[in-house]
């Protein structure tokens, strides 16, 4: 098959993404203490696993959980350290953050059909523009007045609160609908337990035109 | 299937297990891929145990008959004859669903009746059921919900073209079942959709039948208003048939309407009531959104619903705009509530389920009372 003639605009494009799932299976290693105050200068040594993971906590279950399922992929902005990107973790998991002024997205080249931003919280594809959430327990930005049954519901219908708008790419719903309901229950009882952090995350934005 | 989704199910494939978790954010762009493209039963799905299921696997212990000529509905040998002890019945706020004609017959189990002491939320005795039939000229889905001690469950019925007979639908719902009425989609609904309205209000899952919805006093103003069919019952007529027990007196004196300062406005509190409060009101999981469209006869909601509405600041801020409100007063295009039930954007729309067209006469209503309602720091 002949390669198709790549601009420059699209080979950054292409750059850019790669970088990012480079960035993504390098953060699985990175070791997130509650306070949030990891060194991110290398990758740190994996969290040690709890001895038998069902005589672990529910909160220690529920980080666990949150390590290993990608959650601060998306929920932790990425941002420029000294040896290169890395997770800004006074921001950690408070989703796309609300200083950031973004011009519009690229528009979409055949098939390369979505964009995403440097901080990795805000995508941009076929459904429009999607910042990932705040998943702080900050009452009036966060999940601070969520219930576990609220955040169970979301999760498993992949609507907001179980009976809103549907949950937008790229969050892997189709994935983490498979937890059990003791493990949502865990993930969300970590999540109450983080720094709450107040960042006001945009509403999403329909696609243009 | 074309490229983009035999890639989406690959990756989709590779999902099952944790540890690709680095493909997560191209995963979700699959995901995208394919619940906009493949039928929902392809994607596996819970059962009430909690375990993922296999799609689209029949539940057997869901109680439900296969078929809907099976139910009691319908004379035995027939789907035509509605059997005896099913009453039909008309809301006068009833619900948007993209134009259907709809039916609605409830059964009460022999010689049982309904507690009506509190108004707005009726007790119905174990075994009760609902049916609702959506037509677009001929039938296309009948519903089914069931009131048990433990709660309510759900089922759905999809009918053969020929008419002849309906089936039961897999818990998944099933989406693009037939094209209707120029060219709609029309989408039998999933158990957590039907949990989605049904299950908004707490323990109130009967939704279109209380006090209100069954009032003799019909609003004349109301949207998609249906005359009430020969023979169905109203509050009234469920009072005259011992059907009905424990009434406040004063409904059964003075039929319940909605308060009101205008015409408008009683009908735009009415459209709320029949296709929002489900939803948003201040008892279900929504609660804490401060957005209470519930209208009730036992208590005075008129002042509730407004201070949540007009002037209010709304969360979701419309593109373009650095605050909203949910209602600006006198201006209904600078209004959340019109701009949302006006969207069919996913991101935008409102309801986010169970209709694909945008209801132009209930818009056109909410907007007229908007631009009625006059900026007011009294209520």
């Amino acid at each position: 098959m002949n390669q198709p003639r790549i601009s420059l605009s699209t080979q950054i494009s292409i750059t850019a993404f790669t970088f990012g799932a480079a960035l993504a299976l390098s953060m699985q290693a990175c070791s997130v203490s509650p306070e949030g105050t990891a060194s991110a200068a290398q990758p740190l040594a994996p969290a040690a696993a709890p001895a038998s993971p069902a005589a672990a906590s529910p909160v220690a279950r529920g980080e666990h959980l949150v390590l290993t399922s990608g959650c601060h992929d998306c929920h932790t902005p990425l941002k420029m350290g000294a040896n290169g990107p890395e997770p800004d973790m006074t921001r950690m998991l408070s989703g796309h953050p609300d200083t950031m002024q973004l011009p519009p997205a690229p528009a979409a080249t055949g098939p390369w059909i979505a964009a995403v931003v440097a901080t990795n919280t805000a995508w941009a594809g076929p459904w429009g523009t999607s910042f990932t959430a705040n998943l702080t327990p900050d009452p009036d930005t966060g999940l601070g007045r969520w219930t576990k049954e609220t955040f169970i519901a979301t999760i498993e219908t992949g609507r907001h609160e179980g009976r809103g708008r549907e949950i937008l790419p790229p969050m892997p719903i189709p994935a983490y609908r498979h937890f059990t309901h003791d493990e949502l229950e865990a993930i969300f009882s970590y999540l109450q337990t983080i720094p709450a952090v107040k960042n006001r995350v945009p509403t999403p934005l329909p696609p243009a035109g | 299937m074309d490229s983009m989704q035999r890639r989406g199910a690959r990756l989709f494939r590779l999902s099952r297990s944790r540890s690709a978790a680095a493909l997560v954010p191209a995963l979700g762009l699959a995901g995208l891929a394919l619940a906009a493209v493949a039928p929902t039963e392809t994607i596996p799905i819970r059962g009430p145990a909690g375990n993922a299921l296999e799609a689209p696997a029949e539940n057997p212990q869901r109680p439900f008959p296969e078929k809907l000529s099976q139910t009691g509905l319908f004379l035995p040998g027939n789907t035509t004859t509605i059997a005896p002890g099913h009453l039909e019945y008309s809301p006068q706020y009833p619900l948007w669903s993209d134009g259907a004609s709809k039916r609605r017959w409830i059964h009460l189990p022999e010689g049982q009746h309904i507690d009506g002491s509190d108004p707005d939320h009726f007790r119905f005795p174990p075994g009760t059921r609902f049916y609702k039939e959506f037509s677009f000229g001929a039938r296309v889905e009948t519903r089914l919900l069931e009131v048990s001690d433990s709660g309510v469950s759900y089922a759905t019925y999809v009918w053969n073209p020929d008419g002849s007979d309906a089936i039961l639908a897999p818990e998944t719902g099933l989406r693009g079942i037939r094209t209707v009425d120029d060219g709609l989609r029309y989408d039998a609904p999933s158990q957590s959709d039907c949990g989605a309205c049904h299950g908004g209000r707490g323990a109130r899952a009967v939704l279109g039948f209380d006090a209100l919805q069954l009032s003799s006093d019909r609003d004349p103003l109301a949207a998609h208003q249906e005359s009430a069919p020969k023979g169905a019952v109203d509050l009234p007529e469920l009072v005259r048939r011992d059907l009905i027990r424990n009434l406040p007196w004063q409904l059964i004196e003075t039929p319940p309407a909605l308060e009101a300062d205008t015409a408008l406005e009683r009908a735009a509190r009415g459209y709320m009531y029949g296709n929002c409060a489900h939803c948003h009101n201040g008892e279900g999981a929504l609660a804490p959104l401060g957005l209470d469209l519930d209208a009730a006869v036992g208590i005075e909601a008129r002042a509730r619903q407004r201070s949540a509405l007009i002037g209010a600041a709304s969360r979701f801020v419309l593109p373009g705009m650095q605050h909203s409100l949910r209602v600006a007063p006198g201006a209904p295009r600078e209004s959340v509530l019109a701009a949302r039930m006006g969207s069919l954007s996913p991101v935008l729309r409102m309801p986010p389920l169970g209709t694909r067209r945008v209801d132009v006469d209930g818009l056109r209503l909410i907007e007229d009372w908007i631009t009625e309602v006059a900026p007011s720091s009294s209520l």
